[in-house]
């Protein structure tokens, strides 16, 4: 089994400015440690969700693979390419390839363009298409998204949320790429609209045989995309696996506190037996050292406050970083 | 249980219309809603975006400002009538009896203020229970102050009495805001999305701490939310919007195993769960319809796979007995 892509110790800083604020925030000058160390694979026509909370590093990951962002350190090889060592010409052919969605459909799309030039302009900067050709795939990608060829005159603001996410999951796919990062595509719609995003996106996948990054904060969104798992706390992958079995037998304290954390329809009245988290999420300008979750685990020992627990093998398809779980026989 | 005589509710608001006059026409965003809250409940309020739940209570709060308009209904709390109350009374209402934290904690909390100021304040102006005099009052009502922020669960209380909001992260902010509403031990709290904006984690502290203040002080809550999880953990029953209009009531337990409203029904098929991964998600086709031109019978119907000629004409809510009822002509039917 080759590797579509392939992320190797990859570490993002963001320099902070100096003056403001830190102060405001009364913490060390330094920079915000946005990823430390992330390892991962993605197969051909595999779905990765990628889990985490707010600020632990998932759109930064999404957009180092991109290079929307520079990576401070690390590797990232894109069908036995090396992404980061790529000159402008070669980014811009390898961007064909690899597109993305961003959380946000009222924020990512230009409200000064109609639909049909926002859904142009990729196909002119590759000089893929003209004339009426063009509005022909416009309007071909307008239908396969399930919108109509005739929007294409339309601007953004004329549309809803959950259409204008279509649209933007039709401007990542126009130029045929393998792989998609999906960041948070659903996250800012209504529960029914996501619902019909989700099997949008799974039926492009199928039928164009797409292979996906799929960032959300929602785990039972996840649960129901994801080939894989990954589950990322504070710039480090605690733990990862084939989906089902993360999410039935997670080991990492912080993936079962996640976990427990869902409210759900269906659980009835066992609300108690929850696993809590205390605390806020630590500063990635000042993370804790040794296992970077320590502050708010419940089963953390002296090891844990000095020590980072490595990403290790559990079996050939799961990794956990963890000093205790799951218990390993001597 | 459901037999017993009640006493009247704390708060029951009948056939409720609000309008907002716009440039595209009258947009009718709440549309004849009738609910009650009685004491000691949380109450549920689901809807998609634009449904009318925060309308609704803005109705309750006083908070309804041109060019919105209440155009008819009631709404009585305590024994009184709210719609037409004076600004005075209101204001003492709002500050001792009813406290409603908004959907976005960010704006509501005054960023040029600490937020120790911002909670005496409030304390200041509605506690009644406060020593006299200048010195003793202040002083009584910062240590008050700091209770209810450790109440809250915000660590070292003393010592952020005087941070600003900036130098709280979301989940204090909110936390925040619930000490606030809550520093003048109100009858009733209506929460606005609290959580939608925060992580799982932190949301389950803030609801937990939300249901655990409701018990100590025999507090009537209402929750709104888009996220029926939220619902059926935390509320003893549910009312779900959809364009203006309630369209399924009743104990939460009840209408999340069986609904009797075809929308209610869609959006629990539409939630993936984490238990049955399996299961696929089901969507609801099509989108809400345009408050502005509304269609006269059904306002789900363009989007229901179950609906037929008899719902072309205006369905009313439908009591199902049981607490329970649905805005929908095949609600008596078993689904
Ligand atoms: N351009 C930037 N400059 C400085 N810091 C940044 C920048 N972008 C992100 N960060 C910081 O890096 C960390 C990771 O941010 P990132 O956006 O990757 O998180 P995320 O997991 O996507 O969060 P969310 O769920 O809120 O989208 C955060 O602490 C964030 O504040
Ligand atoms: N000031 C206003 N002027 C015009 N229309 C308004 C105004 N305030 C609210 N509305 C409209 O009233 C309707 C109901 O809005 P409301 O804020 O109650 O929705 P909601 O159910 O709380 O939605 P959300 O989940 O997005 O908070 C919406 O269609 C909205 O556009
Ligand atoms: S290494 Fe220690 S602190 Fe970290 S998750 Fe495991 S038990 Fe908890
Ligand atoms: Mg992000
Ligand atoms: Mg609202």
């Amino acid at each position: 089994m080759t590797a579509l892509l392939e992320v190797t110790d990859l570490v993002k800083h963001y320099p902070i400015d100096q003056g403001l604020f830190p102060r405001l925030l009364g913490r060390p000058a330094g920079g915000v440690q946005a990823l430390n160390g992330v390892s991962l694979s993605i197969r051909a026509g595999e779905t990765l969700g990628l889990i985490g909370e707010s600020g632990c590093g998932k759109s930064t990951l999404g957009r180092a693979i991109l290079r929307l962002h520079e990576p401070t350190s690390g590797r990232i090889r894109f069908g036995g390419t090396d992404i980061v060592g790529l000159d402008a010409p070669g980014l811009k052919a390898m961007r064909r390839r690899m597109q993305i969605v961003f959380q946000n459909p009222y924020a990512s799309l230009n409200p000064r363009k109609s639909v049909g030039e926002i859904l142009a302009q990729p196909l002119r900067l590759h000089g893929l298409a003209k004339g009426g050709e063009l509005r022909a795939r416009v309007g071909a990608m307008l239908e396969s998204v399930g919108l109509r060829a005739e929007h294409a005159a339309r601007y953004p603001h004329q549309f809803s949320g959950g259409q204008r996410q279509r649209i933007a999951i039709a401007r990542a796919l126009i130029l045929n790429p393998e792989f998609v990062v999906c960041d948070e595509p659903v996250s800012a719609l209504d529960v029914s609209i996501q619902a019909q995003i989700i099997d949008l996106l799974d039926r492009l996948k199928r039928e164009l045989g797409l292979t996906y990054l799929f960032i959300s904060h929602d785990i039972a969104v996840i649960g129901h995309v994801s080939d894989r798992v990954a589950v990322m706390y504070l710039g480090q992958i605690v733990e990862s696996g084939p989906a089902r079995a993360v999410l039935r037998t997670p080991h990492h304290p912080y993936t079962r506190a996640l976990m427990s954390a869902v409210p759900r329809v269906d659980r009835g009245d066992d609300r108690a037996e929850r696993v809590r988290l205390t605390g806020d999420l630590p500063s990635p300008l000042n993370p804790p050292p040794g296992c970077r979750f320590h502050t708010r685990c419940a089963f953390a020992t002296e090891i844990c406050r000095t020590t980072p627990p490595a990403l290790l093998p559990l079996d050939d398809s799961r990794m956990v970083a963890c000093h205790h779980f799951p218990v390993r026989p001597a | 249980m459901t037999d017993h005589p009640m006493p009247e509710p704390l708060l029951s608001i009948t056939d409720l219309r609000v309008a907002f006059a716009t440039r595209g026409g009258l947009v009718r965003a709440v549309d004849g809603v009738s609910l009650e809250v009685r004491a000691g409940e949380c109450l549920g309020i689901v809807g998609e975006s634009g449904s009318g739940k925060s309308v609704t209570f803005a109705s309750v709060m006083g908070l309804i400002r041109p060019p919105g308009r209440i155009e008819g209904g009631s709404i009585r709390f305590g024994g009184r009538d709210l719609v037409g109350l004076d600004p005075a009374a209101y204001r003492r209402l709002r500050g001792r009896e009813i406290a409603m934290t908004l959907q976005d904690a960010s704006t509501s909390l005054n960023p040029a203020l600490t937020v120790g100021t911002q909670i005496t304040e409030v304390l200041l102006a509605h506690a009644e229970d406060l020593p006299a005099g200048h010195g003793p009052r202040r002083r009584a009502a910062r240590q008050r102050a700091i209770d209810m922020m450790r109440l809250v669960g915000i660590p070292a209380a003393e010592g952020r009495l005087d941070d600003y909001p900036h130098q709280f992260s979301g989940g204090m902010r909110q936390r925040m805001m619930i000490a606030i509403a809550l520093s003048c031990r109100p009858r009733l709290l209506i929460a606005d999305e609290p959580t939608t904006a925060l992580d799982v984690t932190i949301q389950a502290q803030v609801l937990e701490l939300i249901a655990g203040i409701r018990a100590t002080l025999g507090m009537s809550v209402v929750l709104i939310t888009h996220d029926l999880g939220v619902v059926a953990e935390y509320c003893d029953r549910v009312a779900v919007l959809y364009a203006g209009q309630i369209v399924e009531s009743g104990p939460t337990a009840q209408v999340i195993a069986a609904p009797r409203h075809p929308y209610t029904a869609g959006l629990l098929r539409s939630v993936p769960v984490l238990s049955d991964l399996d299961r696929p998600i089901q969507p609801i086709p099509g989108q809400v319809p345009d408050l502005v031109d509304l269609p006269e019978g059904c306002r789900f119907l363009p989007r229901c796979a179950l609906a037929h000629a008899a719902c072309h004409a205006a369905v009313p809510m439908r009591g199902l007995g049981a607490g329970r009822a649905a805005r929908c002509v095949l609600a008596e039917a078993a689904p």
